[in-house]
């Protein structure tokens, strides 16, 4: 039971960090590798408001997501839009757009360098336990997980339920064809990657209630999202969910029962195993 | 006509004046520092070693300058990101030499760096006096690289100040036997944990739990977990700055009640106490200083009004003090390296933890191992011969 609730919580944050890279990657097509950077940016943007103004970082979520959204629309009209018309196939669109991507990742480090300095930025919110059969579990945890669901039900029932949803859908499986029924194809993609900054750096300040973040932290959770983007299928948010749950529980059972120093190894094979057999990923279709 | 002319030689003469004066090539004294300012150790480095090369270049210029062979000299300081990469620490090194013009070389920050730079320090003859590095092997290094200094200590100390202070609580009463052990897995924690085992357990104390766990763990609460059910009366970790501070956080969430709780790296960072106010109080870590002394303070507090912010009680003081080590060298010999070198291995030091003095293996003897978080300060519980540490106390209950 213990292992279940701490795998849960824990496949929650992963969930939280690997949404919005779904969104871009999946919907957009835009293989963000400053990913991290954006949820770093959120992070420390609930940091400030906490240290400077005791603004609880539930609430600080309610600016952070549409600054996010605003920064993460310009990034792509500046720079990726026109990698888009130009790019002649998906291929080289993603060559190019993780090369873009990569040198923005740097400078938004150098960025936050300049902005926020180097230090740890750590603060304690919430860290009270809640007892839950018995067992203690850290009451940030649960509320990130709670904003996971939240966030990621409200993604599924969008994307899935509303025509807007239907719209981003239609241009992650067939961006040309989307064209003709008369979407507009840019101004969707431009919408979802937005999107998906928002909600990466949402989530950047949910888990900065528990985790101690530097300004050069990014690329460790752009590698998280990334693996858990791809076991998942890429676009699908059941899949990111099902993904983050799974690496969630399998880390805390091999933490638990094995030993706390093979998790990152048990989460590697279990990676390469997927990849293996399922290379679309648990939920991805079949690209040929 | 005539007037002109001379306006114009006047404004000349006055711009030559303005240029000519401080900026006068031969009066400045470049000094390069190197070190992360982004990559894993960016945010170590951030707080204990960069502020401390922002106050010292202006201490120095505050008071005129160097004296360099009866000049006053400015300091001018170059900094290069190292990434937290070896190789670009190398060659910045080597930029720093070659092309920058740079006379003084500050060493590079944590363990790795300085082991992995201390060739090409030495192949340029430069004295290099480090500060973040905790060896064991300062003799071997030294019978290599006679120009490197070891300062921080090593292992073996430090593990004998955990041992020590431990042993004491106990045999006092404040704590039982059983001890939970983890460590993160990387060079630094695998080697403290390597070594510390045996120690504890030839102290008497029995291991209940010991564990490692991967550099970057998310999740602590299953290693907490496990640790409170086996029942500790003390709880060690040979800990990394982001893992310190969850699994203090998992602590309190767990409210695992121990006699005696001991992380290592960034127990005594100011974020620390930031974050968990009161409830450290008692928290044992590694490192510590004369919390009480004078000349602490008053380091702490020009740190704070130059930087902006406070200084670690670890090894903040320690990089302060071995930039003290090479402004007075270099004002007592000048700017030779080998007379420098000559001058750090003859004499003992007036720095702001201490006197410092570094023995046949260019290794300094007294250093702080274990400090303790008491009423808002981390002072130091235990050293290898420094002056000024204060009782150890038993841990009370998470706040």
């Amino acid at each position: 039971m213990d292992v279940i609730i701490t795998g849960l919580l824990l496949g929650g944050t992963y969930a939280l960090i690997a949404m919005g890279l779904n969104l871009q990657y999946g919907m957009a097509r835009i293989m963000n590798l400053a990913n991290g950077e954006m949820l770093v940016a959120g992070a420390f943007a609930a940091f400030w408001f906490w240290t400077g103004g005791q603004i609880s970082p539930l609430l600080t979520v309610f600016l952070v997501a549409p600054a996010a959204f605003l920064l993460n629309w310009l990034v792509y009209v500046v720079f990726l839009r026109p990698l888009v018309r130009r790019a002649r196939s998906r291929g080289q669109l993603e060559v190019d757009s993780i090369l873009t991507t990569f040198g923005l990742s740097f400078v938004a480090v150098g960025l936050m360098l300049a902005l926020f300095g180097g230090d740890y930025f750590s603060y304690s919110y919430l860290s009270v336990p809640v007892h839950i059969f018995s067992s203690t579990y850290g009451a940030n945890r649960i509320a990130a997980f709670a904003a996971a669901v939240v966030i990621c039900g409200a993604l599924w029932l969008w994307l899935n339920r509303s025509r807007a949803g239907m719209t981003i859908r239609a241009i992650a499986v067939a961006p040309d064809s989307a064209r003709l029924v008369g979407i507009d194809v840019m101004r969707m993609a431009a919408f979802a990657f937005a999107l998906g900054g928002a909600v990466t750096a949402t989530g950047g300040a949910l888990i900065s209630t528990f985790l101690t973040l530097d300004a050069s932290t990014g690329g460790l959770f752009t590698l998280k999202a990334l693996v858990i983007v791809i076991m998942g299928g890429v676009g699908d948010v059941r899949g990111t969910v099902v993904a983050a749950l799974l690496l969630g529980l399998l880390e805390t059972f091999v933490a638990t029962v094995i030993d706390p120093g093979l998790t990152l190894a048990a989460a590697y094979l279990v990676f390469i195993i997927v990849l293996l057999v399922r290379p679309q990923g648990l939920f991805g279709r079949s690209t040929s | 006509m005539k007037r002109r002319t001379f306006n114009k030689l006047a404004a000349l003469a006055l711009m030559a004046g303005v240029a000519g004066g401080p900026a006068l090539a031969e009066d400045v004294l470049k000094v390069g520092a190197v070190a992360p300012k982004t990559g894993p150790l960016a945010g170590g480095a951030a707080v204990t070693y960069w502020p401390n090369v922002k106050l010292w270049v202006e201490t120095v210029n505050a008071r005129g300058g160097l004296t360099v062979d009866g000049k006053q000299m400015k300091l001018e300081v170059i900094e290069y990101d190292d990434q937290t990469n070896p190789g670009e620490t190398i060659k910045a090194v080597q930029r720093l030499i070659d092309q920058d013009g740079a006379r003084i070389v500050l060493p590079p920050y944590s363990t790795g760096l300085n082991l992995a730079a201390a060739p090409i320090y030495h192949r340029y003859g430069i004295p290099m006096i480090t500060s973040t590095a905790t060896t064991d092997k300062a003799d071997e290094i030294s019978s290599k690289f006679p120009n490197v200094f070891i300062t921080l200590g090593g292992a073996k100390p430090i593990v004998q100040g955990a041992v020590e202070v431990l042993s004491k609580l106990r045999d006092r009463g404040d704590i039982g036997n059983k001890l939970a052990m983890v460590n993160v897995a990387d060079a630094f924690g695998i080697e403290l944990a390597n070594e510390a085992k045996p120690a504890f357990q030839a102290a008497g104390f029995e291991l209940v739990y010991e564990s490692s766990y991967p550099l970057g763990t998310q999740d602590l609460s299953p290693v907490m977990k496990a640790a409170k059910a086996a029942g500790p009366d003390a709880f060690v970790a040979w800990s990394y700055p982001p893992d310190t501070f969850a699994l203090t956080e998992q602590a309190v969430v767990e409210d695992l009640q121990v006699g005696a709780f001991f992380t290592a790296v960034a127990t005594a960072f100011p974020a620390y106490a930031a974050r968990f106010g009161d409830s450290i109080d008692g928290v044992l870590g590694i490192g510590g200083v004369h919390a009480d002394g004078q000349d602490f303070q008053d380091y702490a507090k020009r740190h704070e009004e130059v930087t902006g912010a406070k200084p670690d009680f670890w090894a903040s003081a320690t990089v302060y003090a071995t930039f003290q080590v090479l402004e007075q060298s270099i004002e007592a010999v000048g700017l030779d390296n080998a007379k420098i070198l000559d001058h750090i291995k003859g004499n003992s030091f007036d720095t702001v933890i201490g006197a410092l003095e570094f023995d046949e293996h260019n290794n300094n003897p007294s250093f702080w191992t274990v400090g303790q978080w008491q009423d808002g300060l981390f002072k130091g519980v235990a050293s290898t011969g420094r002056e000024g540490a204060v009782e150890v106390l038993k841990k009370g209950a998470w706040k």
